[in-house]
């Protein structure tokens, strides 16, 4: 069972066609690329994965359940159990850099006295213990991705979305996320990675069994040894 | 508002408050309006109350005593006074009836002639006062058989100037009401706007919630506790004014008069601590009812 399936899924904006027949299975523990020119609409399809957007055609089923019929709060659910890395982040600038890694543990009312260990490891996994609090515009782009990254995995989900999770960092920095990206990987998450960067996506290929998703002309294929 | 609602609003959650950031402007401006609608509401109950006891006490005072005035010679006028009363005293419905002694006629007209006045030499009819028990005379009946037995009698049950009083300490208190009511009303529509330019400035930050797995009870929750403490503290600042401001009123002593009535008596002191009650009520209906649609565009 896949954990996040699309079905012949299109996606249209206002009437303008996106995505059209798209099928994938992301199956667990798998490790997915997902690349194709800018305005291809790779943020579309991880949108639609997670229920942020609800596909005009076709059906998106994430745990075996059809995202077009979960009531609001089984989508809030569900976003528990995805970890997602925004484009753009998403922080709230107002809260500092502990805050805003552990919202998705506040939003869902768990105990922050017991989940205290659990964020300052994760904030020591990914190199932020000193930035703790800091608030995020006062970071730098390598600072933000990692804080992002850990946030999506703060509650622990079974499947990370990273949409351009190495977007504006130099190529040590996007070395070292993409060692994290690995590094939950084997701990047995299903990793779905959208990025532009090809000489990213080689360099993973010594350090991961990874397929290559390509958007091309609406569609999703398969990309062969070209790259 | 359920019980659990008001659990989840008091408890509340010391983290979910810090994740929206705080507004000065409106929040200064809801407590401010909170508590001036809190102080209006204040008086306008205080009208509604006291137009409802004079009301009441009108109503009920001038509806039992009538007087009847027979004029008639002096040599007349014993006979007729015992006439008038034996046909009193077989109506159905009168409690007492009881002829006015002359020096109790003569403490009545003091006031406009002065205490030295010769009654005696003058043609003043004789009064006698009826009291009517519980549900009352037939006031008409009553009149015709006096008409037809005793000249010149004439029965006053001061109905002519009584109602138009009656109505009008009626309708000012229909109006104090209104007035509440509406006073709710512009309150609801103040926190409605108040809590829309909240959401509307917070937008992002609940996109984020959301999107980091927040339930809409949650995110609506943070807003909601938000604008009801505002409104309650603004009310009951505004609810202890008024109340201040209605005590220092001159009270009302024996003149009984309706501007020195206007006040609260006994429990009705206990009314106004309703207002801020009433207005954390309004402003969480309000604050969740713009929450809810707010957050129903946000996938
Ligand atoms: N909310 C929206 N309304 C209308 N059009 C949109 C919306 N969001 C995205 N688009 C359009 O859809 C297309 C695909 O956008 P998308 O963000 O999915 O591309 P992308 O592949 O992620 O691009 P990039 O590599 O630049 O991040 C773009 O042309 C964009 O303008
Ligand atoms: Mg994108």
């Amino acid at each position: 069972m896949a954990v996040i399936s699309l079905e012949q899924v299109g996606y249209s904006y206002s009437g303008k066609e996106l995505l059209s027949d798209v099928s994938v299975d992301l199956s667990p523990g798998s490790f997915h690329f997902l690349t194709g020119p800018s305005g291809s609409g790779k943020t579309t399809l991880i949108k639609l994965c997670y229920g942020a957007l609800l596909p005009t055609v076709g059906r998106v089923r994430a745990f075996d359940a059809d995202l077009a019929a979960l009531d609001r709060d089984q989508t809030a659910l569900l976003r528990r159990r995805v970890g997602v890395v925004h484009q753009d982040c998403r922080f709230l600038d107002h809260l500092p850099l502990a805050d805003n890694i552990a919202l998705p543990l506040i939003v869902s009312g768990r105990d922050m006295g017991q989940e205290n260990t659990n964020l300052t490891d994760l904030m020591h996994w990914v190199g932020l213990s000193a930035r703790a609090d800091a608030l995020p515009p006062e970071l730098s782009g390598g600072e933000r991705q990692r804080a992002a990254l850990a946030r999506a995995v703060i509650m622990s989900p079974d499947v990370i979305l990273a949409d351009e999770p190495t977007g504006n960092v130099d190529w040590d920095m996007s070395q070292r996320l993409l060692k994290l990206l690995v590094e939950l990987n084997r701990m047995g998450k299903t990793v779905l990675v959208a990025s532009h960067d090809l000489a990213l996506i080689r360099a993973a290929k010594n350090q991961v069994q990874a397929r290559v998703l390509r958007i091309s002309e609406k569609r999703l294929q398969l990309a062969g040894a070209d790259l | 508002m359920k019980k659990g609602d008001i659990r989840e609003l008091l408890a509340g959650d010391v983290q979910a408050d810090r994740l929206v950031p705080p507004s000065g402007l409106t929040a200064h401006l809801t407590i401010f309006v909170s508590g001036a609608m809190a102080f209006l509401a204040v008086f306008a109950l205080a009208l509604s109350l006291a137009s409802g006891r004079l009301a009441d006490r009108w109503a009920d005072e001038l509806a039992r005593s009538a007087t009847l005035r027979i004029s008639a010679s002096a040599d007349q006028r014993a006979v007729l006074t015992e006439a008038a009363l034996a046909i009193l005293e077989q109506t159905p419905g009168v409690a007492s009836a009881r002829a006015m002694t002359p020096e109790e006629q003569a403490a009545l007209l003091a006031p406009w002639f002065g205490a030295s006045l010769p009654l005696d030499s003058l043609p003043v009819p004789q009064l006698i006062e009826v009291v009517a028990d519980g549900p009352g005379y037939d006031a008409e009946g009553l009149r015709l058989r006096l008409s037809a037995e005793i000249p010149g009698a004439v029965l006053d049950d001061h109905t002519r100037w009584r109602e138009p009083l009656v109505r009008a300490a009626g309708s000012l208190r229909t109006l104090g009401v209104f007035s509440v009511l509406l006073i709710g009303c512009a309150m609801a529509a103040m926190i409605t706007l108040a809590a829309h330019a909240g959401l509307a400035a917070n937008a992002q930050v609940i996109e984020v919630l959301r999107l980091v797995g927040a339930q809409d009870r949650y995110i609506a929750n943070a807003f909601e506790r938000r604008f009801t403490l505002r409104a309650l503290i603004g009310a009951a600042g505004g609810m202890a004014l008024g109340v201040f401001g209605v005590a220092l009123l001159p009270s009302a002593g024996d003149a009984d008069g309706f501007l020195t009535g206007l006040g609260f008596q006994g429990a009705g002191w206990l009314v106004p601590l309703l207002v801020p009650l009433l207005g954390a009520g309004v402003a969480f209906a309000a604050t969740r009812a713009a929450a809810r649609r707010r957050l129903e565009r946000l996938q």
